[in-house]
């Protein structure tokens, strides 16, 4: 049970060994730098030291009570982050899937508009362009 | 009070610095909002859409409304896009 903020790479099987023992069931999810737009070299994460391991260990505790997880785990990264690059990862464990599907579907979701970080976007030019939130976002934390 | 106050993404931008510190009698967010944006354009600027700022107090999430008296550290900042 724990949330992590860093700029290194993570690697996801090293994050999974010994996580969740015991458990019936085990969900990962990990998001990874995409270029929409065909013209992105790189995303640049902003975040507020401080703040933000507060706001994750807290989001992973409520997941942890909610959803009667077993374990769970934030690990979030910040800098620059090339396309392709893995951005973050959750991992949440409980005795059966449906609870360990909708805390990592919960987490994200509170990840997305209610942790501090911010993203912006770095083109090929070396334009950068902060990416606005979106509403969709903001709206599917109203599900919870 | 004194109070540390921070900005980060735009915000931090058109302020031209990450972090200040204040010396302020407001006793809410709006409250230095206001005394922050009377201090020259640039804070005005930073603070001339409401809508598109959030705050945390003392590392919290905040309203506009939430009141500072104790607080000994306030960040503007906008939208989060994390994840």
């Amino acid at each position: 049970m724990s949330a992590r903020v860093h700029s290194a790479p993570f690697d996801l099987a090293a994050e999974l060994a010994g996580f969740g023992a015991g458990a019936g069931a085990i969900v990962t999810f990990t998001g990874i730098v995409r270029d929409d737009t065909g013209a992105m070299a790189a995303l640049e994460i902003e975040h507020y030291p401080g703040m933000t391991e507060r706001a994750l260990s807290d989001y992973g505790r409520q997941a942890a009570e909610r959803f009667a997880l077993t374990d769970w785990r934030i690990v979030h990264r910040h800098g620059r982050l090339p396309v392709g690059e893995p951005i973050m990862m959750v991992a949440t464990a409980a005795r059966h899937r449906h609870a360990a599907f909708q805390a990592a579907d919960y987490l994200m979701d509170w990840l997305k508009s209610r942790a501090p970080f911010w993203k912006r976007e770095i083109g090929r030019d070396g334009a950068a362009r902060w990416v606005d939130a979106k509403a969709s976002d903001e709206d599917a934390l109203s599900r919870w | 009070m004194t109070l540390d106050v921070l900005y980060f993404a735009w915000l931090r931008e058109r302020i031209g610095q990450p972090r200040e510190r204040i010396e302020t009698a407001a006793t809410t967010v709006r409250d230095l909002i206001a005394d922050l944006a009377a201090r020259d354009d640039w804070h005005a600027a930073a603070f001339a859409d409401l809508a598109a700022v959030r705050c945390a107090v003392d590392q919290q999430l905040a309203d506009l409304d939430s009141p500072i008296a104790d607080a000994r550290e306030v960040a503007f900042f906008p939208p989060m896009t994390g994840g």
